[in-house]
C-alpha cells in the first residue's frame, strides 16, 4: 500500500521508496528526515479542506509533512514489525 | 576577525540551538553577514569559568554536511575551515534534541568524524521527559567518545557544565585540521539508531502534547479558521495595544519640539531642528510600538512551532497558485520586512518557486508601511466599533493586509502562467514539537528589532529628511506663494504631480513619493516636514497633530487612493538591492519594480475614481 492510502493513526513500516520518482534534492531531504526501508511510519493528518493537501506523518520520532506526490513514492506495510532493520 | 577562541554551535534545525545560544550569551550578541553571501552571522560573547572570553557563533541549522541552500553551505564551510571571514572553530558544540536522537545523532556522528574538539549538548531533556523518555547522558558520552552535557536552556546547571567542558578543551594550542567529511549515510544512520537505543534507558508511552494540539490546529476546517482568527487578532492588536505607548512617544516628541523652540532663537538652525529632525524623524519613531507588536506575534509563532503548521494548512491553497506551503513562512516574515522575507526564500529548493515567492514578497504589507497606514487610518477612518471587540480602524487595516495577500496570490498565479512557467515543486518540511516560548528569547528578538528600526530612523530616514528639508526650504518663497510649491522639492513634485494627478494624488503626496523609495516610512516624515515648513506658527503646527492637518488638506478619496497605492507601491531600495543579490542580476528587480508600479497606479486610480463616483471626493 502507498503511504497516501494508509489510514490515519495506523502504525506501519516503510517497505520501499521509489527514489527514481523523487528529485535528487528531494530524495536527500527525505533520507535526512529518516525515511528508509524498515522505518516506522504513521499518517497523522491530511491537509487541505477538499483533500489533495499535504500529509503529515510521524517517521521514527519526527513529524514531517510532504505532498501526496512524494508520499505516493513510499510503499508501506502494516502488521507485525519485522525485527531485521531495528536490530541492525 | 576576532582573536578570541571561536566556538561554533551546530546542529539540526529545531534542536533548540537558538534558545541555547541566547542562554549562553545573553543580550551580548552581534548580528552581521558573511562576506559575499546574504547569510546572517550571529555571534556572542561567552565567559569560561576561569574568566577567559570566547566567541560563540550560532551556525544555521542543517540536516547534514551536504548543503541544499546557501545557509547550509555556510555551516559546512565554517566547520571545514573554508568560509571567508571566519576562522576554523577551536571547538564545536553539537546540539541534539533529546527526544529526536535517532535522527540528530546521525548528523552528530558526521560532525564528530571531523575530529575537531567537540562537546555534545543533549538539549531539551525536559521535553524528552515530558514525552516519557528517560536518557542516560553517560552512556551517550561513552558511545560517541566525546563529552556529553544534558542541557535545558532555562536551567543554569547544564550551561555551567557546558562552560566547564569548553574550558578544558580550549586549553592548549591545538592545531587540528578537519578530516574530510564521511560519506556513508546508511552506516551512520544505523549507528545513530543503535546509540539512540542504548541511550534511551526507559520509554513510557505518554499522551503527547503535540499530537493532541495538532489534532485541533491541523484540522482541515477548524485549523484553517483558527489560523485566520489568529491573523485577525494580530492585526487588531497592532492598533489597539499600541495606542497608549504611541501617545506617550508622541508626547515626548512634542515636548522635544517645544524644548527646541524654547532654547534656540528663531532662525535657520531652529527651523532645521524643529522641522527637519524633530518633526520628520519623530513622526516615524511613534510607530515603534506597532512594529514591536507585529514582531512579537511573528516571533511567538516561530518560537512555539506554529509557523510550520501554518505552512501545512496553507500548502493546499498555495499549490493552487503554483507555490509551496513553505512560501508562507517567507511571506509572513515579509509582513515585518520584505528583506529578511526574501532572504528566507532560500529554504525553497525549486528555483522557479523561489523566484515567484521573491517577486510577490513585497506585496505583503511590511512594517515600514504601518506608519503610512497608521497615519491615514487614524486621520480619515473614524474610531468606532462595528461589532463586539472589532474596531473599524483595525478592520480597515486588516482589509489592507488582505488586499496585499489577494494581490500576491493573483500575481503568483499570473507569474506562474507566464514568466516563471514550469512544474511546481513540492513541500517537504519538519513539524517541530510545540514549545512554550521563553520570555528571554522573545525579549532578545524584540530588542534586536527595536535597535534595527531606531538605527534606520537615525540613518536612512534622518538623512533623507535632512536632504528633503533643504530641498523644501530653498529658495525662499515670496510672501504670496506656498513654500512647499516654490522650493526645489516643490518643483520636482510639480513634475511628478503631472503623472499622478489622474489618480487623485495632490502635491503633498507627489513630494513624498520620491523620498519614500529610500524607506517607506519616510512618506510620513516627508509630509510632516513639508507641513512643518509651511506652517506659520511652528509651535502650534507641532501641537496640532499631523492627522488633523491632513484632514484639512486631503479629500477622503485621495486618502483612500494613497492607501491603495501603498498596498502595491514599488518597494524601497533595500528590497530592490536584496532582490538583485538573491537573483544575481538586475533583470528581476527591474521587472518587479515595473509590475508593482503598474499595479499600484491601477489600484490607486480605481480606488480614487470609485470613491469620487460615490461622492467622497
Amino acid at each position: 500500500m502507498r503511504l497516501t492510502e494508509l489510514p490515519l493513526r495506523q502504525p506501519a513500516w516503510i517497505d520501499g521508496i521509489d527514489w527514481d520518482a523523487l528529485s535528487l534534492a528531494e530524495g536527500q531531504r527525505l533520507r535526512e528526515f529518516g525515511l528508509c526501508e524498515g522505518a516506522s511510519v504513521e499518517a497523522l493528518h491530511h491537509g487541505g479542506m477538499f483533500g489533495g493537501g499535504p500529509i503529515a506523518c510521524k517517521v521514527g520520532r519526527m513529524t514531517i509533512a510532504m505532498r501526496r506526490n512524494h508520499a505516493a513514492a513510499v510503499t508501506v506495510r502494516t502488521g507485525p514489525e519485522e525485527p531485521a532493520e531495528r536490530a541492525a | 576577525m576576532s582573536t578570541l577562541p571561536l566556538v561554533a554551535l551546530v546542529g539540526n534545525p529545531n534542536a533548540g540551538k537558538s534558545a541555547l545560544f541566547n542562554a549562553l550569551t545573553g543580550a551580548r550578541q552581534k548580528l552581521g553577514n558573511y562576506p559575499g553571501v546574504t547569510v546572517e552571522r550571529k555571534a556572542g560573547r561567552l565567559s569560561l569559568p576561569d574568566g577567559r572570553p570566547v566567541e560563540l557563533v550560532d551556525l544555521p541549522g542543517t540536516y547534514s554536511l551536504d548543503p541544499t541552500s546557501p545557509d547550509e553551505q555556510v555551516t559546512r564551510d565554517v566547520v571545514l575551515g573554508r568560509q571567508d571571514g571566519e576562522k576554523l572553530p577551536d571547538a564545536l558544540v553539537i546540539v541534539v534534541d533529546a527526544s529526536n536522537l535517532d535522527n540528530h545523532l546521525r548528523f552528530a556522528l558526521e560532525l564528530i568524524a571531523l575530529g575537531l574538539p567537540t562537546v555534545v549538548a543533549l538539549n531539551m531533556v525536559d521535553l524528552a521527559t515530558r514525552d516519557g523518555l528517560e536518557l542516560d547522558a553517560r552512556i551517550l558520552a561513552r558511545e560517541l567518545g566525546v563529552p556529553v552535557v544534558a542541557t535545558v536552556a532555562v536551567r543554569k546547571r547544564g550551561l555551567d557544565d557546558l562552560r566547564v567542558e569548553l574550558e578544558g578543551m580550549l586549553g592548549g594550542a591545538l592545531t587540528v585540521r578537519p578530516a574530510p567529511p564521511k560519506r556513508d549515510f546508511d552506516a551512520m544512520r544505523k549507528e545513530a539508531r543503535r546509540i539512540a537505543g542504548a541511550t534511551i534507558v526507559r520509554e513510557t508511552p505518554s499522551r503527547r502534547l503535540t499530537a493532541a494540539v495538532d489534532h485541533v490546529l491541523l484540522h482541515p476546517v477548524l485549523g484553517f479558521v483558527l489560523l485566520l482568527a489568529l491573523l485577525f487578532v494580530m492585526f487588531q492588536a497592532v492598533f489597539s495595544w499600541a495606542a497608549y505607548p504611541a501617545d506617550m512617544l508622541e508626547g515626548w516628541v512634542t515636548a522635544l519640539g517645544e524644548a527646541v523652540t524654547a532654547l534656540l532663537p528663531p532662525g535657520i538652525l531652529h527651523d532645521f531642528l524643529l522641522q527637519g529632525v524633530v518633526g520628520g524623524v519623530g513622526a516615524v519613531i511613534v510607530f515603534l510600538p506597532q512594529i514591536l507588536i507585529l514582531f512579537f506575534f511573528i516571533l511567538m509563532l516561530e518560537a512555539t512551532g506554529y509557523m510550520a503548521r501554518a505552512a501545512f494548512l496553507m500548502d493546499a491553497l498555495m499549490a493552487r497558485v503554483g507555490l509551496s506551503g513553505r512560501a508562507f513562512i517567507p511571506l509572513l516574515s515579509s509582513f515585518a520586512c520584505a528583506v529578511p522575507g526574501i532572504m528566507a526564500t532560500r529554504t525553497i529548493s525549486d528555483p522557479k518557486d523561489r523566484l515567484t515567492t521573491i517577486l510577490i514578497a513585497p506585496l505583503m504589507t511590511c512594517s515600514a508601511r504601518l506608519p503610512v497606514y497608521g497615519l491615514i487610518i487614524a486621520a480619515f477612518i473614524p474610531a468606532v466599533t462595528v461589532g463586539p471587540g472589532i474596531g473599524l480602524q483595525g478592520l480597515v487595516l486588516f482589509l489592507l493586509y488582505v488586499a496585499g495577500i489577494v494581490g500576491a496570490m493573483v500575481a503568483a498565479w499570473a507569474l506562474r502562467l507566464t514568466v516563471t512557467k514550469g512544474t511546481s515543486s513540492g513541500f517537504l518540511m519538519e513539524m517541530p514539537k510545540y514549545q512554550f516560548p521563553r520570555p528571554q528569547d522573545l525579549a532578545i528578538g524584540l530588542w534586536q528589532r527595536a535597535v534595527i528600526f531606531l538605527k534606520r530612523a537615525g540613518t536612512i530616514i534622518l538623512v533623507t529628511n535632512i536632504v528633503l528639508w533643504i530641498l523644501a526650504s530653498f529658495p525662499h518663497a515670496p510672501a504670496s506663494v506656498r513654500q512647499s510649491e516654490y522650493s526645489i522639492a516643490g518643483r520636482i513634485a510639480g513634475a511628478i504631480h503631472v503623472v499622478v494627478a489622474p489618480i487623485g494624488f495632490n502635491r503633498d503626496i507627489s513630494l513624498a513619493l520620491l523620498p519614500s523609495m529610500a524607506a517607506r516610512e519616510v512618506a510620513v516624515s516627508a509630509i510632516a516636514t513639508v507641513y512643518a515648513i509651511d506652517a506659520e506658527d511652528d509651535a502650534q503646527a507641532l501641537e496640532q497633530g499631523l492627522g488633523e492637518r491632513l484632514q484639512g488638506r486631503w479629500s477622503l478619496a485621495t486618502a483612500l487612493a494613497f492607501l491603495a497605492w501603498f498596498v502595491f507601491a514599488p518597494q524601497c531600495v533595500s528590497t530592490i538591492a536584496v532582490t538583485r543579490r538573491e537573483t544575481n542580476g538586475w533583470k528581476w528587480p527591474l521587472f518587479m519594480v515595473g509590475y508593482l508600479f503598474v499595479l499600484a497606479y491601477g489600484a490607486a486610480g480605481i480606488t480614487y475614481w470609485a470613491a469620487v463616483a460615490a461622492g467622497l471626493g
